[in-house]
Order: C-alpha cells, then sequence, then structure tokens
C-alpha cells in the first residue's frame, strides 16, 4: 500500500478558456492495481469529470494507450508499483489532437490504415468447400504482424508523424506488411503502391522509437524495411 | 445504394436536420455478429454500423481458445456429434432446430473467414488447425474429447475481428465509431431506426432505416467479477425492453471458475489443463470432495460451484476469505514458460504476481449471457417470444437468444453463434431489402425520449452517486443472484434493487459537458443496468429447479416437468408480466447430465 500522487494533463474542449492544465489526484494504491483501475478509481470517487478512453481491461482491445511518465503504454497493463516512485505523470499520446483529457483523435490512425488497401486482395476464387491451404512456415510469417491492436502508441512516438501530420505512420505499414507477406494475398502492389507515397514509408529513418512504444513487442520498423525492400525490388525489374 | 434526397427527410422534433441520417440498415455494434451482417449485407444495401467503441475494441476481441466447427481437419468428427455436445452442454434447454443449424454451418462460416485471410493456425498440411476445449467430445459423448475448436495461437476472437473490420473497409461499410444507441424507434410492430449520442462531439442524432439489427454484447458488468469488458452494460437488452418487447432466459448467466481475484479477467481453462492445482487457504486440493476422479478437470460449472462452496464456507485465502488459488509451482519455471507463457504474463501484468513462485489468487467471474432478445433462426426479434416478429428488426449474437446454448454454453460456441448468426441475419435483411422499397414513416417525436433522457442526466444534482450505485448493484448480484441462488436472497435482492432504482431517481454527476463525456455515458448505463438486472433476479426466482447454469440450493434438481421450457419477460411501468413457450427437440430426447 502506498499514497501515489498522479499528475493529468487535462483539457476540457467545452471550457477552451481554461487551455491545457495538470491536475493532481491522490491515491492509495495497494500491489496489484493497474494505471486504469487507479484512474476508474479516481473517475468513480473523486472526479467524474477526468475523461479517458477504456474497455477490455485485458490488453486486446487497444482502447488505454495513454502516455505514462513519458512512455506510451496501455494503462490496464501497467502496475502502478512497478513504476516506482511516488508521483506518475500521465499524458495524452503525443502528436494526435487531443480530444479531451487523455482521449486522443483517432481520425490519423484509421487514415493510415484505409490507406493501405488493409484487406486480403485475391483474384482467384478460393475453393469452393475448403479452406484455402497454407503451410505452417507461411503462416509463420504473419507472426509479429498480425498481433496489432491498433493502440496507436507507436505512430504517437514517430518523429517523422510529429513532423508530417499526413504520414501514414508505423502502424499503418505494418498492416501492409501483414498481407503482402500472406501467401494468400495476391495484392501486393496494391498495398506497396499505397505504401510508396508521399506521405509513405520513405519518411520512416529508422528510429525505432515504434518498436520501443509497442505494448505488443511488435516490430514496424521491421516491417518498413521489408516493404522497403520490396518497393526497391520492384523498382530494378 | 440510397439516393439522398433531402426533401423526403422528415423532420424530427429537437433534432437537427444534418444530425438525421439515413442507411437501408442500421446495425449497432461493431463485435462479431453485428460487422458480420454488415458484410453480408454490404454487398447490395447501404449499410451503417453504430458502436460505442471503435470496431476493433469490440469485446468479441478478447476471445482466447477458438471457434467450434466439425471440419475434420485433425480428426474424425461431424456436425452431429456437435451438436449433441451442444444439446447437452445446454442442459436441454437449447433449440434442437436452431441448434442443427448452427453446427452445420459452422464448417461454412470457419472457412469463409480463412477466405477473407483470417490467420488462422495450421496443421503441418496447411489446412485450418484444431483444438480440444472443455465438454466437446467424439462419438456422442462416449468417445472422449475432440480436436474441433479452429484457432489462431491464442488470439482467435481477435484475429476475426480484425478480419471482419478489414472486410467491411473494404466493403465501404459507413462507421460511426463512438455513437451511443439511446433508443429504438418501434411503432405499431415496424422498427423505423434507432436514436443515437455522438460520443466525441456530443449531441442526438436520428438514423432512420429500413432495417435495424442489435449486435450489442453482454451484460456481464453488472456482476462485480466478470471477464467482460468495461462497455458490457447490456444497453441493448434494455432498449429492447424499453420498446416494449420482451427478453428471454435472462436468468441464466455462466460464470467461468478462474477468473483472476479482484480482476476478473479470465484465466485460460489450459491451467487446469496442464495440470495446475486448485487450492484453498489450508493448501488442500478441495475439488477431490466435488469430483474426486476428474479433480480440477471437472466441468465449468462444477468447478465453479466448488470453488463457491469453499469460500462460503471459510476455506478462502486472504484477508476476505474470497478466492482461492490456482497453484502452478510444482509445474516448474520450464514448463510454466514453455507452456503457459500467456498466463505467467497475464497474472504478472495485471496482478503482479510471478506464478513460477506465487499462486495465483482466482474466483469465479460472471462470463456469458446465455439469454436476450428472442429471435427466430432468421435472426428476426419476436414481439411475443414466440411467433410474431417485428418488422424490420433483427438481433443476433450475445445480446440474442435464439437459443443455441439453453441454460449453459460449451466454450468456442460463442464466436460461433456471434458469426454465424450475424451471417444469417445479413442474408434474413438482404431478402427482406430487396422487397421493400420505402422507407417506414418516422415520427416526429422519434427521438423525444431519448432527448430527455440525455438532458435529465446532464442537469442531474441529486445527492448519490453513480459509481457508488453501480457498485452496490454489482455486489449485490454477484452474492445474491450469482452462483448459487435461493428464493430468500432472490427476494432479499429484489427488493434492494428497488431501493437503488429509487436512489438512481437522485443522482448527480459531475461532468456537464456535451463533449466525450463518459460520465454521463456511465449514468445512463447504470439505468439500463437497473432495468434488466430485476428481469435477471426475477427470471431465477421464478425458475425453482437447477438447470445448466442456473443453481436454486433450494431446488437442487433440473425439474423438466414443470421447467423444460424458455422464460419470457416484459417490464410494463413497474411490472414484470411472463410469459414461457416450449423448448424445440427434434433429435435428443432430454437426459441427465453428467460428465
Amino acid at each position: 500500500m502506498a499514497m501515489i500522487t498522479f499528475r493529468i494533463n487535462r483539457f476540457n474542449p467545452d471550457d477552451e478558456r481554461r487551455g491545457h492544465y495538470v491536475q493532481e489526484y491522490q491515491l492509495d494504491v495497494q500491489k496489484g492495481t493497474t494505471l486504469l483501475d487507479a484512474l476508474n478509481e479516481i473517475k468513480w470517487k473523486q472526479d467524474g469529470t477526468l475523461t479517458f478512453r477504456r474497455s477490455c481491461r485485458s490488453g486486446i482491445c487497444g482502447s488505454c494507450a495513454m502516455t505514462i511518465n513519458g512512455v506510451n503504454n496501455l494503462a490496464c497493463e501497467t502496475q502502478v508499483l512497478r513504476l516506482g516512485g511516488s508521483t506518475i505523470t500521465v499524458e495524452p499520446m503525443r502528436g494526435y489532437p487531443v480530444v479531451k483529457d487523455l482521449v486522443v483523435s483517432l481520425d490519423p490512425l484509421v487514415r493510415g490504415i484505409l490507406a493501405v488497401k488493409p484487406y486480403l486482395i485475391t483474384h482467384s476464387a478460393p475453393p469452393s468447400d475448403q479452406e484455402r491451404l497454407q503451410s505452417p512456415e507461411e503462416r509463420a510469417r504473419l507472426d509479429g504482424l498480425y498481433e496489432c491492436i491498433l493502440c496507436g502508441a507507436c505512430t504517437s512516438s514517430c518523429p517523422s508523424f510529429w513532423a508530417d501530420k499526413e504520414y501514414l505512420g508505423p502502424h499503418a505499414f505494418l498492416k501492409a506488411y501483414r498481407f503482402i507477406a500472406d501467401s494468400r494475398d495476391e495484392g501486393s502492389a496494391a498495398h506497396l503502391e499505397a505504401c510508396d507515397d508521399r506521405h509513405g514509408l520513405w519518411r520512416c529513418h529508422t528510429i525505432f522509437n515504434c518498436v520501443e512504444a509497442c505494448p505488443k513487442d511488435l516490430n514496424p520498423t521491421k516491417a518498413i524495411s521489408e516493404l522497403k525492400k520490396e518497393l526497391v525490388k520492384r523498382r530494378l525489374g | 445504394m440510397t439516393n439522398f434526397d433531402p426533401e423526403t427527410i422528415h423532420d424530427v422534433e429537437g433534432v437537427p436536420i444534418h444530425s438525421v441520417h439515413r442507411h437501408d440498415v442500421v446495425i449497432v455494434g461493431a463485435g462479431l455478429a453485428g460487422m458480420r451482417a454488415a458484410y453480408e449485407a454490404s454487398s447490395e444495401f447501404d449499410v451503417a454500423v453504430i458502436s460505442k467503441v471503435f470496431p476493433t475494441r469490440s469485446h468479441s476481441g478478447a476471445a482466447q481458445g477458438g471457434i467450434a466447427a466439425s471440419l475434420a481437419n485433425e480428426e474424425e468428427d461431424h456436425w452431429e456429434w456437435h451438436m449433441f455436445d451442444t444439446v447437452k452442454g445446454s442442459d436441454y434447454l437449447g433449440d434442437q432446430d436452431a441448434i442443427e443449424i448452427l453446427v452445420k454451418e459452422a464448417p461454412v462460416v470457419v472457412r469463409e473467414f480463412e477466405h477473407m485471410g483470417c490467420p488462422f493456425s495450421r496443421t503441418p498440411e496447411g489446412r485450418i488447425a484444431q483444438r480440444m476445449f472443455g465438454g466437446h467430445t467424439k462419438d456422442f459423448g462416449k468417445g472422449g474429447p475432440v480436436l474441433r475448436a479452429c484457432y489462431a495461437v491464442d488470439r482467435t476472437g481477435h484475429v476475426l475481428l480484425h478480419t471482419l473490420y478489414e472486410q467491411c473497409v473494404k466493403n465501404e461499410v459507413r462507421f460511426y465509431p463512438e455513437f451511443y444507441a439511446l433508443s429504438l424507434i418501434v411503432r405499431d410492430g415496424v422498427c423505423r431506426g434507432i436514436v443515437a449520442w455522438d460520443i466525441i462531439n456530443g449531441g442526438v442524432h436520428v438514423f432512420h432505416a429500413k432495417a435495424v439489427m442489435f449486435g450489442t454484447g453482454g451484460y456481464g458488468k453488472v456482476f462485480s467479477i466478470t471477464s467482460n469488458a468495461l462497455a458490457n452494460t447490456g444497453d441493448g437488452l434494455s432498449l429492447v425492453l424499453r420498446a416494449g418487447l420482451p427478453l428471454e432466459d435472462m436468468e441464466f448467466v455462466q460464470f467461468h471458475p478462474t477468473g483472476l481475484y479482484k480482476q476478473g479477467i479470465l484465466v485460460s481453462e489450459a491451467v487446469r489443463g496442464e495440470g495446475g492445482y486448485l487450492i484453498n487457504k489450508d493448501g488442500e486440493r478441495f475439488m477431490q470432495r466435488y469430483a474426486p476422479e476428474k479433480m480440477e478437470l471437472a466441468p465449468r460449472d462444477l468447478v465453479s460451484r466448488s470453488i463457491q462452496t469453499e469460500i462460503n464456507e471459510g476455506r478462502g485465502c486472504g484477508e476476505k476469505g474470497d478466492h482461492v488459488y490456482a497453484d502452478l509451482r510444482h509445474l516448474g519455471e520450464e514448463k510454466i514458460m514453455k507452456q503457459l507463457p500467456q498466463i505467467h504474463e497475464l497474472a504478472w501484468k495485471f496482478m503482479h504476481v510471478d506464478c513460477v513462485r506465487e499462486p495465483i489468487p482466482i474466483q469465479p467471474t460472471a462470463h456469458y449471457s446465455m439469454g436476450g432478445i428472442p429471435v427466430d433462426i432468421d435472426c428476426q426479434v419476436l414481439a411475443d417470444g414466440k411467433k410474431k416478429p417485428v418488422t424490420g428488426f433483427y438481433a443476433a449474437g450475445e445480446c440474442a437468444c435464439v437459443s443455441v446454448h439453453g441454460g449453459n454454453r460449451l466454450g468456442t460456441n460463442s464466436l460461433l453463434e456471434a458469426s454465424l448468426f450475424g451471417r444469417r441475419a445479413g442474408k434474413s435483411i438482404v431478402r427482406f431489402l430487396r422487397q421493400t422499397r420505402e422507407f417506414p414513416e418516422l415520427p416526429p417525436d422519434a427521438a423525444r425520449d431519448a432527448i430527455g433522457e440525455v438532458k435529465r442526466m446532464l442537469s442531474s444534482d441529486g445527492t448519490e452517486k453513480v459509481g457508488a450505485i453501480r457498485e452496490e448493484l454489482q455486489e449485490k448480484m454477484m452474492t445474491e443472484c450469482g452462483i448459487f441462488r435461493d428464493a430468500k436472497k432472490l427476494e432479499k435482492i429484489t427488493g434492494e434493487l428497488r431501493e437503488l432504482e429509487k436512489r438512481f431517481e437522485n443522482i448527480g454527476i459531475d461532468d456537464r459537458s456535451d463533449r466525450f463525456n463518459y460520465d454521463l455515458l456511465e449514468a445512463i448505463e447504470l439505468g439500463h443496468m437497473l432495468d434488466f438486472a430485476e428481469l435477471i433476479v426475477a427470471g431465477a426466482l421464478k425458475r425453482e429447479e437447477s438447470r445448466g447454469a442456473h443453481s436454486r440450493t433450494d431446488f437442487p434438481k433440473r425439474d423438466d416437468d414443470r421447467w423444460l421450457k424458455h422464460t419470457l419477460a416484459w417490464k410494463h411501468g413497474g411490472k414484470i408480466d411472463f410469459d414461457y413457450k416450449p423448448v424445440s427437440i427434434t433429435r435428443f430426447q432430454p437426459k441427465e447430465r453428467t460428465y
């Protein structure tokens, strides 16, 4: 049990005069308490106006990504006492427009995803009464690509995105490469073309922030390198 | 596609014209059921999906284990075997006409997911891989476990959900993410659309439609310990009730035996499958007193009841004695890290417990609602709960009761039900729309109640707090209408619910702003939970037997003579009216359910 101070960045769009400010809350925290538990406790017992997204509580829905002591992570997967220290800062993820308190706009995230044709593209019809075959080795190429929960932690931490708000973002390239790597996909050219844009993958300067930020331990930078290789291969014929 | 014609847009009192939308189909809920229906209908019609969370945040994504289908990719299997297991698992309350559809169409539905690009795990031959799951057997229960659950590692729900989102994007389904349904517009037996709240910007919107479908999910959050997401507040169910329609079999709630203590998050059955022990405060493997042969591997409902008995009789662990331990320490670090890495991560991330060195505190957790909105096998909502459909209104998935799960659901049948009946709903809607040229008339007062509710909540300045009332509701539902029920406890909670409802009238919320106001939403959600909780309790009190997940200590036996029937319940004013309907029994006559 320890008394922890939460320093939370706040913003209410219906009170723009006040702008952005920091508010402190104190809470007794026990072993096992996650940051999401703590935020809920504050919202339900101290201040109903404190606003953040949340849903599954178990690290799979991707709602509660935020910047915790300067690092992007899921609130539900963050043990408060493991952060160490008696003060914890909580901010909305950087780079996205703030909607309210810790809630950011998902629009840039969705725009990036939609741009890369985020679906399996096939021209040949599937077998009528069975699945397409895919060997375990072919399937293994999707590991580390398909697990993305679209929390947005990667793109929020990306300096290229900070500089160019139209940048599609590492999450979008991870998605694009997930299909290019799929033995069943017949639309590589379409996915690649979408990434080969003014705001596309050439803006990635392999800073690896996205890798560090991913709460699911995925590696968007590697996916981007693979996409670059594919594009170069194609250009060289 | 519908042509936009401002001349034909009806005025709705209190709603600006630009907030009145028209789509052929409006689907509420973007989980497996909702998006599968959207995918189906969007090939021909203009489909909108509104959801209180962004589509890929829906709770279908949390399912881990698999989706059942007798593909026979790994070993012999038949839909008839799957049917028997599902009927038996339902404790014979499942409707066998619906179950037959479920098990026969299952292989088609799973293969379609594969064709859409779903990254299933694979067999050495490159086919969809399958694993065992509780209650799924060979040869009509005579032949041991069968490999029937199609899976993608332990992220099956996640891959199905994301695949459907991708396909809906491809089909240009119109999403309205973070819109919250406030009311259902049903007049004269015809569904005409819904009213919703724009969470991000604030404001009431009307969605005028020829067909409405609900895939609004479950209501686990009405219990204090649940595996469900914070969003699973059962809003859709109460919207149906408020529209004067009935709900079916609400007393049947599944409790999973191993939820993380306090969090309720699911600890997979693999923990017991790999040889973990369940121990009480004396370090005793108490399952030896309940299931001496199967021990920890007894079926879900039996293990849940055993754990609860230990807690009730003072052998629980911790200061409050309100949980037991899942102990894996004897398995050793190597086996834990190789076979159960996810469990290790789960206990560490969410409880700060290292299960190599410490036992994991667990307790039974509210997991799934078998009951819901009564629908026929084509997913049409039934106004009388039996035969008479509401024109243009459909439901599928956990919010619906078709009923394939009866008194108790088998693992991996929920992803199947949501997808399969979502698909059927989509097909029904397409058939309906092909014959329906005109939009039904939109009554000018369509949004009146919804606007009133929002205004009332936003200006509420009473002394009661939403969080406090909700916590009491959840605690009481858990202890008095949870795993073990009896007339005394149920009568007690009936009165307590009325008290809570009275207190709810005197709430005051902190956040008065329009934009992204979860304080407002939580208040509205609490109103919904109070509404349908009454039905769970009343149905449980009426049903004087023990069947599936409904366990009455004062009526410990199943009673087919009196209770082999479905409960239907309406709310008229403050009063609950009941009716009952027979169970469809085709192939398998009820027998005693033993494992």
